[in-house]
């Protein structure tokens, strides 16, 4: 199998789909790696690393997607790539697939395999895929950092000599992702941080992360099965915007992470809410590219408003850091996918059957739903439980009590029937024994079980007795040879046993 | 001379100072009470018995016990605590050849030929029975004391047909024995004879067939065995302080089967045939994802600098190397760098029952850190360090998870849940259960290869410098 990276051809795309530590994973799957020459240099990985971590540098891009099975992209392919592409070569990148139904009739016509990295499923087995998520937190922490530059003070408070300085207040618009590490990278800077979400069940997220949840006062829950928020009604929104106006004349950074997939991203910041701010003040827009949720955001731009406020609508990608987590991910997918040796499209499995967006000249867009459970469970399964009831174990055990009491009792009968009664008498002290023997046992220590052992072994010497009262005067009688044999061994194991136990428990010390 | 009623009196005694000293084993304090219980006991059992009516030939009796005790005398002062096991074998060895040998002499006993009808006949089977659990538990114990010294191997020993075999040879024991009840005079002898070979053979076989891991089971097994054989001679020479001893002892071992099954999550009747290191296992070694990572003395003694909590996890790899004084020495210097540290003893670890705690005191380790796995196993996830020293399948987290493993369902102990753990061990080489151990391969394990007595040694040079 062979897996070949080209070159991002969007001079803007930093990133590259493999790092030389990928490549050491994908070697490790079984997979011959081919990387296009200068595929990492906007990443600052050069080819010599590549090489080292045991990938071949091809020349050409053509000859790239001439050898490869797998093609593994950042961005998804132009025109141009998909001529190059030949049947059943099965491509890794993202894709937006919603957006761009045109390119998937491309890719379909072509008859490759193409798999939207963007529609990997939110389950918990696909977490480790997620490159939404892990771009994402590079977003949120990035946002800071950007709006940190930007803004003109600490980010936290100090009383220093020359005076006292306010912490700065920073409010994180949507806690996904890439809110949540916006909110974590925040707070460690020490800014106060507050944060929205439509959603309820994030609470606990936010305040885990340092953040204050703000709420307004209206009940309504935004959480959906897909793991995104849903429109909410329009009092809710009305409620939020007032919310919003009065956190603005306050706050000096708003970071929004709103967005919906395949839809273009809510409006939550207003011109008015704009105005209200502090001169200086730094909105960041995640969203820049799906329209913005601020009004006044122009994609891939850095403006400043007539009030002074500085939205931020382009952020650097970390590009060797976000190549490696894009790398990781695109990994972990082709190790689900059955590594070199069994690779396989499996199009039963949850998340290969909705992230394959074509196959085998098919367009498999839109995926059929998978609800995602967050966080509680939809319902509660009824377990069926089949095992008897204590009581009835109870039952069944006192029932087998007394069958073999009822046992016993006949077969000490029919015994006492035949038996002499000097046997009766050894007899009982027999039985007893075995009763006393196992009370007695129960109790002793587990770190005592050698010793125990050994002392057992000693008075089980006691054997000795029946040596003992064998022994004849005459030592040409074949008893008395045979009981002094008895007595010699039971006697080695009466002193040895003794003394071995004495040793041992002289060594148990407190 | 004394009477048969003071004799008797005298047995009584006897037998109330053997319970209490098996009673005193309960807790460290009383053990060493226990043990002098039976001394006592034993001395009043031996000085009555011989005090009493018809005994005869004192002179070859105090020759006899002059020489065992010497040689028992020796034995118990050179032997070492890592080779507890092997004494215990052989010290049951020679209760089942005495009982043998007992149950030949009666059988001579000119007295066993005065008795008449259903008494005849009863002690007949006395003899039989008595001469036949005997002579396995002597022929087993040997076995047993082979494989645990390395004479033999430990592999089981399995043919196929092997139970029909056992079963036949039994129904063949049975049928002696009838014969043996109804010949007249001493011409049963053959008899008796033909059968203690045949026990003696199932005693080999017995022992043979179990896998070196099972060892605790079939040492305490043996001990049982030689309690009830001793139980058996009581009742032919109607003897009531053979049989409560005997009982006591037979009990003992059969408690202590049963602990060291539930130990290992087994039922005592698939050890004693099961064969269960045999079993092939379909090996899911490719199926353990992860690598497995190494590291050096230096980092081990770093890490165990930086920790707080250290719960050290012994296993039979320790008994080997000997490694319990320099694991003491590193258990003092960390202690008094004020960490908690902590043994955590599974109850199956090394080759007998309770043979890690023995080794452990013997270096002077304070029993009060010596904790069980079920005191320990709750802490674990706090625990900064846990270091496996030559432990295997006790701390394999298969047992758990993995339904497929041979020894799932056994309890171990949870090392994987601790921050980091050491695994100290020779070589990647699977345990006694012959099971591929995926703690190897788990992300905060790091396996520190080598003899372990020289690892803790360097460890210890390390943590003082």
């Amino acid at each position: 199998m062979k897996v070949c990276i080209p070159v991002e051809v969007n001079t803007d795309e930093l990133r590259v789909a493999a790092t030389p530590k990928t490549v050491l994973r994908l070697k490790k799957q079984g997979f011959e790696v081919f990387v296009e020459k200068d595929a990492g240099l906007r990443s600052n990985f050069s080819n010599a690393e590549f090489i080292e971590s045991g990938a071949q540098i091809l020349d050409s891009s053509k000859e790239i997607y001439a050898t490869a099975d797998i093609i593994l992209k950042v961005l998804a392919p132009n025109n141009k790539e998909i001529e190059m592409m030949h049947e059943g070569q099965v491509i890794l990148s993202y894709l937006w697939p919603a957006q761009n139904l045109d390119l998937l009739e491309k890719l379909s016509k072509k008859g490759v395999n193409a798999i939207a990295m963007d529609a990997i499923p939110r389950i918990s087995r696909a977490q480790k895929m997620d490159v939404l998520s892990s771009m994402a937190n590079i977003a949120g922490y990035r946002a800071v950092i950007e709006s940190a530059n930007y803004f003109g003070r600490f980010l936290n408070g100090q009383i220093t000599a020359a005076g006292k300085v306010e912490p700065a207040k920073v409010l994180v618009i949507g806690a996904g992702v890439a809110g949540l590490a916006a909110i974590g990278t925040a707070n460690s800077l020490g800014a106060i941080v507050r944060a929205f979400d439509t959603r309820m069940e994030v609470e606990e997220q936010i305040q885990s992360m340092g953040a204050q949840f703000l709420k307004v006062d209206i009940e309504e829950d935004g959480s959906t099965d897909s793991g995104y928020s849903k429109t909410m009604s329009k009092e809710f929104i009305d409620a939020e915007m007032a919310l919003f106006k009065k956190q603005a004349e306050e706050i000096d950074i708003i970071i929004t992470t709103a967005q919906i997939p395949g839809r273009k991203a809510p409006t939550l910041i207003l011109k008015e809410h704009v105005a209200v701010m502090k001169s200086g003040s730094v909105i960041v827009d995640l969203a820049a590219s799906t329209g913005g949720n601020c009004e006044l955001t122009v994609d891939n731009e850095i403006i400043t408003t007539d009030n002074g406020v500085i939205i931020v609508g382009k952020l650097s990608q970390l590009p060797s850091q976000a190549s490696q987590l894009y790398g990781n991910n695109l990994c972990h997918l082709l190790d689900d996918m059955g590594k070199a040796e069994n690779f396989a499209i499996d199009m039963e499995d949850d998340i290969v059957s909705r992230a394959m967006v074509t196959y085998n000249g098919d367009i498999n867009w839109p995926p059929k739903p998978l609800p995602v459970t967050s966080q509680k469970p939809k319902e509660e399964i009824v377990e069926i439980d089949d095992s008897p009831t204590p009581e009835e174990i109870a039952k069944k055990k006192a029932k087998s009590t007394i069958y073999s009491l009822v046992g016993i009792g006949i077969f000490l009968l029919l015994l006492g029937k035949v038996a002499p009664s000097d046997f009766m008498g050894h007899f009982t002290v027999f039985v007893l024994s075995i009763f006393i023997g196992w009370q007695v046992i129960w109790n002793v220590s587990h770190a005592l079980h050698t010793p125990l052992m050994a002392v057992t072994n000693a008075i089980s010497g006691i054997i000795v007795i029946g040596g003992l009262l064998q022994t004849q005067d005459n030592l040409s009688s074949p008893m008395t040879i045979i009981a002094f044999i008895a007595i010699l061994v039971a006697s080695i194991n009466i002193v040895g046993g003794f003394f071995v136990t004495h040793r041992m428990l002289k060594m148990f010390k407190k | 001379m004394i009477s048969e009623q003071i004799q008797t009196a005298a047995y009584l005694f006897a037998g109330i100072l053997f319970i209490l000293s098996l009673g005193g084993l309960s807790s460290q304090e009383s053990a060493k009470r226990g043990v002098l219980y039976g001394i006592v006991g034993m001395a009043i059992a031996i000085i009555s018995t011989v005090l009493g009516e018809g005994v005869k030939g004192y002179t070859y009796i105090i020759i006899a016990i002059a020489i065992a005790s010497v040689i028992g005398i020796i034995v118990a002062r050179k032997v070492e605590m890592t080779s507890m096991p092997q004494l215990v074998a052989i010290l049951h060895s020679f209760v089942g050849l005495a009982a043998v040998l007992v149950g030949f002499g009666s059988y001579l006993d000119p007295h066993t030929q005065s008795l008449h009808g259903t008494e005849h006949t009863i002690h007949l089977i006395e003899v039989f029975i008595g001469v036949f659990i005997g002579a396995i538990t002597f022929t087993g114990s040997i076995i047993a004391w082979g494989k645990l010294e390395g004479k033999i191997r430990s592999k089981p020993l399995i043919y196929p047909g092997r139970h029909a075999v056992n079963i036949t040879l039994v129904i063949i024991s049975i049928v002696l024995g009838v014969m043996f009840t109804m010949a007249e005079g001493t011409e049963g002898m053959i008899y008796l004879y033909i059968m203690t070979a045949i026990a003696s053979y199932i005693g080999v076989m017995l022992v043979m067939a179990i896998g070196g891991a099972d060892m605790p089971v079939v040492v305490s097994m043996l001990n049982s065995y030689s309690g009830w054989a001793a139980a058996a001679a009581g009742f032919m020479l109607g003897n009531d302080l053979l049989i409560i001893t005997g009982a006591l002892v037979g009990s003992s071992g059969a408690i202590l089967s049963i602990i060291m099954c539930e130990a290992m999550n087994r039922s005592f009747l698939s050890v004693i045939f099961g064969g269960f290191g045999a079993t092939p296992i379909a090996s899911n070694d490719d199926e353990i994802e992860g690598e497995v990572t190494s590291t050096t003395h230096e980092e081990t003694a770093a890490l165990l600098k930086e920790a707080n909590t250290v719960v050290i996890v012994p296993g039979y790899g320790m008994a080997v190397a000997k490694a319990q004084y320099p694991i003491h020495d590193m258990v003092k210097t960390l202690q008094d760098q004020g960490k908690k540290v902590v043994f955590a003893i599974h109850p199956v670890a090394g080759r007998l029952p309770g043979h890690m705690n023995v080794l452990l005191a013997e270096a002077n380790v304070s029993y009060d850190i010596v904790l069980e796995m079920d005191e320990v196993n709750e802490d674990l996830p706090s625990t900064d360090v846990v270091m496996v020293i030559g432990a295997n399948d006790i701390v394999n987290p298969g047992a758990i998870d993995d339904k497929s493993s041979p020894i799932y369902g056994m309890p171990v102990i949870e090392v994987w849940k601790a921050n980091q753990v050491i695994v100290m061990k020779r070589s990647m080489a699977t345990g006694y259960a012959g099971v591929q151990n995926p703690l190897f391969f788990k992300e905060n394990t790091d396996m520190l290869y080598g003899d372990a007595k020289e690892s803790v040694d360097k460890i210890n040079i390390a943590l003082k410098s």
